[in-house]
């Protein structure tokens, strides 16, 4: 039973860590139709980049803000350069150049920052809380990872609901021509998709650092999760994308825990294959349409 | 029905093939055969690379023994994403498959021929690949990008869950079969030196190397050929012209992963190990590399990807080497330019090398007729 409740509560605080990193995912599908392969690897570049200014100032938060930053304008500049001119050509063109950012970007952190593993920083204590004498595994850390990503999630929620640039973003996604016969400049919101799908997987990123070791791979099986994640909630939906992450996290928290950790990649893959097969939409897919 | 299709299909193939040809009446009835002429093409290829390895330095010997592990799953990974439109980043993966299979048969008491654990890994590797292929059938562009994917990533840990068999993290070593007697003799007899057990690996490489693009060069201008392309370019109108479109994918893939098996099966013995390191996500895009470089679809284009590939990797290690990185970075300088030209092919030329040129060859020639008929 105390084991059951660890892996609930690990596989929690990584669901909501899957959820955010699908979520990033989610906002470039839905805007420019394109799963972006890169994203774990822009992540991780952002975290090398906060280590960076970690390891200068000694200041945690710093290091938060600089790898935001960094995250938003890797994005932007990611959509603007290379991925504009294939975003209307061939679905398979705009992968290929998605994988291209995916390897050259780690690659070339393996070639900046070295190819070993660096320790990261916790913001918080990495000390599971005391519930009567027993520890549980969950920590103040744990707990600002939620935190975080709930705060993230509300943030962009406002943006979508309540302002005019949320707006503009929705109904560019929903039909390019009708968004700009009304005078919504598209391109400019597909770039700000990406710039923010970038801030919100480097903020992924930096909170699956803390406390642990990174290397230019770390984000590489993040990847796989985040899109399986995506995929249970239908690549198309936030809440989809959230409940996905939530429900991959506390599945592969068990499979860790009762099977074996290295089968834990393979067991997402089954379950994308069972989503797929059984539900191609996604879970809350209700009706099944298709173009032809 | 589908008997009724392929009757009123055959007179027309007959009239294309004939109409395809220039030199059809001149030549000869033989050239006109397209296994004679891809038969001879292979054998005049071979003699050419026999030539080639026993002129070259040693160290050349390794780099075309390492084109053979590229070529055949290049050439297979090329005629699905290029010819029948799905890709996949699992070949890496379905490599794996072959070289553990290669391993592990090689490793026992007394093991079995070597033209039989080539015969196994190639098909259990295919068998494999016709459970991917079966759930990815379904699948399209992203959705099968991220799939396969996952079994890129996830496969390597099969590996350190079977420690035993598998060996882990350490991985297993292999050791490379021996050239038979005669053939030894033989060769030591052509070039009046022994034969070594690089070049012989290479050797044998080739022969396979060569066979598993005779075998697609044909397959690519057959039935099965044509109705890949007319899935990939109309699923709506393949499937009215009576295909199968999920039996017309899957048999891609299991041919595509049995090519992948071939280059596994050559991996495990020009490596001499089995390891999880090998088989890691940029060994699957490393071979995407190479068929976006050459141009999708192209079997020639494969092979001027593979030779791309293989001979950039160690001349943009040794530049950064001297740029003045240590070994570990320069060893990430060649995905890194590997990422570049992904993303530079795919803005500039997306159809790849053979592409380009033929696109402009035919431009041209459609410019000339066009003349002529004014």
């Amino acid at each position: 039973m105390k084991q059951f409740l660890d892996l609930s509560l690990s596989g929690l605080t990584s669901g909501f860590i899957y959820a955010a990193f699908a979520l990033c995912l989610v906002l470039i599908f839905r805007a420019t139709r394109i799963v972006n392969f890169g994203q774990g690897a822009q992540a991780m570049f952002t975290t090398y980049i906060a280590l960076d200014v970690v390891q200068r100032t000694g200041n945690y938060w710093l290091g938060l803000l600089a790898a935001l930053v960094s995250g938003f304008v890797l994005g932007a500049v990611i959509e603007r350069v290379i991925v504009r001119p294939v975003e209307t050509g061939p679905e398979i063109n705009a992968v290929i150049v998605t994988l291209g950012v995916f390897i050259g970007l780690i690659a070339l952190a393996a070639v900046v920052f070295g190819n070993t593993f660096e320790p990261f920083r916790a913001p918080f204590g990495l000390e599971g809380f005391q519930v009567g004498d027993t520890s549980i595994n969950l920590t103040p850390t744990n707990v600002f990872n939620i935190f975080a990503v709930v705060v993230a999630m509300a943030a962009l929620l406002a943006l979508f609901r309540f302002t005019s640039l949320g707006l503009q973003m929705r109904a560019s996604a929903f039909g390019q021509e009708v968004a700009r016969l009304l005078g919504v400049r598209v391109g400019q919101m597909l770039t700000l998709g990406w710039a923010l799908a970038g801030l919100f997987g480097s903020l992924a990123g930096i909170l699956i650092a803390g406390g642990n070791f990174i290397s230019p791979n770390f984000m590489d099986s993040v990847v796989v999760f985040g899109f399986v994640a995506a995929v249970l909630g239908g690549l198309d939906s936030f809440v989809g994308a959230v409940v996905g992450g939530l429900v991959l996290g506390l599945s592969l928290a068990y499979v860790q825990g009762y099977v074996a950790p290295e089968l834990v990649t393979l067991a997402a893959l089954g379950i994308l294959m069972v989503v797929l097969l059984l539900k191609p939409g996604g879970l809350f897919s209700s009706s099944v349409a298709r173009k032809v | 029905m589908s008997d009724a299709l392929t009757q009123t299909n055959k007179p027309d193939e007959k009239s294309l093939a004939t109409e395809g040809s220039p030199q059809s009446g001149r030549a000869g009835g033989l050239l006109r055969s397209t296994l004679v002429r891809h038969v001879g093409l292979m054998l005049l290829a071979l003699v050419g690379i026999s030539l080639l390895l026993e002129t070259v330095s040693p160290f050349r010997v390794s780099q075309l023994g390492e084109l053979t592990y590229f070529i055949p799953a290049v050439a297979g990974l090329t005629v699905l994403t290029g010819l029948n439109g799905q890709i996949s980043l699992g070949h890496g993966a379905l490599m794996a498959v072959a070289a553990y299979t290669t391993s592990v048969l090689l490793d026992q008491e007394s093991p079995l021929p070597f033209a039989l654990i080539i015969l196994i890994a190639v098909a259990i590797t295919a068998l494999v690949g016709a459970l991917v292929g079966a759930a990815a059938a379904r699948l399209h562009g992203p959705y099968l990008a991220g799939a396969t994917l996952a079994l890129a990533v996830g496969v390597p840990g099969l590996a350190l869950y079977f420690e035993e068999t598998l060996g882990g993290e350490q991985g297993l070593s292999v050791s490379p079969p021996r050239a038979s007697p005669n053939f030894a003799t033989f060769m030591a007899d052509v070039t009046g030196e022994s034969l070594s057990g690089q070049k012989f690996t290479a050797y044998l490489g080739w022969a396979l190397s060569l066979l598993v693009l005779l075998l697609l060069s044909n397959l690519v201008v057959s039935r099965y050929g044509r109705t890949w392309r007319a899935v990939r370019d109309d699923e709506v109108a393949a499937e009215l012209a009576g295909i199968n479109l999920g039996r017309a994918r899957v048999l891609a893939f299991v041919v595509s992963a049995a090519c992948a098996g071939v280059g596994g099966v050559m991996i495990a013995i020009i490596t001499r190990l089995t390891a999880p390191t090998t088989f890691t996500l940029v060994l699957s895009i490393t071979l995407l590399v190479a068929i976006v470089i050459g141009g999708l679809g192209s079997l020639v284009g494969a092979i001027i990807g593979s030779l791309i590939v293989v001979f950039l990797r160690p001349f943009v290690t040794d530049l950064g080497a001297e740029g003045g990185l240590n070994a570990a970075q320069a060893a990430n300088v060649a995905p890194l330019v590997f990422g570049i030209v992904l993303i530079l092919v795919m803005l500039l030329a997306p159809r790849g090398l053979v592409g380009s040129v033929r696109f402009a060859y035919l431009t041209r020639q459609a410019a000339r007729q066009a003349k002529a008929q004014r």
